[in-house]
């Protein structure tokens, strides 16, 4: 943790190597500002300045550079997002499985410690990078931006972001992907969308995963997806479990799709 | 706690400002939080003070102006007051609402030396 401030920023670490990143508190802007104060002293001349700046406008500066990339280079970029145990990586897993090669793909991981889960994509036969944030709850478009100069991604690819599992912070937090896919388990709440509405409004796929375990509890899923679609009308909800493979054909078939558009939609640029 | 980050966000915006118009204190800030921001406004103030620390925003004021959150029904086309994002529209029911305003955050002003 940064000792000036107690924010995370300083142990971001990329594949265990620390992020590149200004990190405002050693600027000379403090010093500066002592000195100007010991000059003026006795002196008050306050006035107003008009700022009207957006807090995330820095954080969609960069996401906004992430897209520009992704979508020039016809890269479908998935940013998934839910709780912590909902299954994201075993789905990932099974996703690059199921794959099969067919498409290229590369894996960026979020995670506050340890590169597991980029141990466990790579064992999948994909390429990946481990994105540690430290104390940090979220990843942001910077960290991504950076993670993907290093991944090296292909042209006409396919970029899956496993966020750290949180399911408040990552959603303020665009990354520059083509959409933020929420993971709800079936061994959740089932007003999990109503109590943690960012997170579903954010995103434009829900994957209610662990279906296989529905015999066995008693989560009502047409409750949880009603509820989701209260905060979010329009979103898209397959129903998945990536132990049992159910609705991975929907899946599947939804990735690809995505990423035939993203191509498309490259040479249409072009 | 993303409120950190945001408030890291709020003194680069600040210290930003600082460089191109020129002041080297800062009194007050004005910041405008949407009702229906992703954002809880007691753990950014803890934030605020956390990273002013040491810069030219030590001690300042700040001032946190909440703007009602507006919503607008897509199938009555209905405008209303949206206090929540699981909230339907008033008219008709449907659960097809567009949030219009108050999910933002902004630095709106700063009184500054």
């Amino acid at each position: 943790m940064c000792t000036t401030c107690g924010c995370g920023t300083g142990q971001t670490l990329i594949n265990g190597k620390p992020l590149h990143k200004a990190h405002r508190h050693s600027g000379p802007m403090h010093f500066r500002a002592r000195e100007v104060d010991a000059d003026v002293q006795g002196v008050s001349a306050s006035r107003i300045v008009k700022l009207e700046q957006d807090l995330l406008a820095k954080n969609n500066g960069y996401a906004e550079a992430n897209r520009s990339y992704l979508s020039a280079h016809g890269i479908f970029a998935l940013n998934l997002v839910s709780s912590p145990g909902s299954g994201k990586t075993t789905l990932l897993v099974k996703t690059i499985a199921a794959l099969n090669g067919s498409l290229p793909l590369a894996v960026i991981e979020g995670d506050q410690q340890t590169d597991n889960d980029a141990a466990r994509i790579r064992a999948a036969g994909a390429p990946a990078i481990q994105i540690n944030t430290g104390k940090g709850c979220h990843l942001d478009a910077q960290m991504v931006g950076q993670a993907m100069r290093q991944l090296g991604l292909q042209d006409d690819s396919l970029l899956l972001i496993e966020n750290v599992g949180n399911l408040v912070c990552p959603a303020s937090f665009d990354l520059g992907e083509a959409h933020k896919v929420v993971i709800l388990s079936v061994t959740e709440g089932e007003d999990k969308p109503l109590k943690y509405p960012d997170m579903f409004r954010a995103a434009e796929v829900m994957l209610l995963n662990k279906c296989d375990l529905l015999p066995h509890l008693e989560f009502d899923a047409d409750l949880a997806i009603e509820y989701a679609r209260r905060i979010n009308h329009k979103l898209q909800v397959i129903r998945i479990s990536a132990t049992s493979g159910a609705g991975m054909p929907e899946w599947l078939e939804w990735i690809k799709d995505g990423c035939r558009n993203a191509v498309a939609a490259k040479q249409h640029v072009a | 706690m993303h409120e950190m980050s945001l408030a890291e966000n709020m003194l680069q915006i600040i210290e930003d400002a600082a460089r191109k118009q020129g002041f080297t204190r800062v009194k007050t800030v004005w910041l405008e939080i949407g009702q229906l921001a992703c954002v809880e406004q007691e753990s950014l103030r803890f934030g605020f003070d956390v990273v002013t620390r040491g810069s030219i925003a030590e001690q300042a004021r700040l001032e946190i102006i909440e703007t009602a959150g507006q919503g607008r029904c897509e199938k009555c086309e209905q405008n209303f007051p949206l206090a929540a994002l699981y909230e339907a529209c008033p008219e008709c029911g449907s659960y097809d609402v567009k949030v219009t305003s108050g999910d933002g955050m902004r630095v709106k002003e700063l009184e500054v030396e």
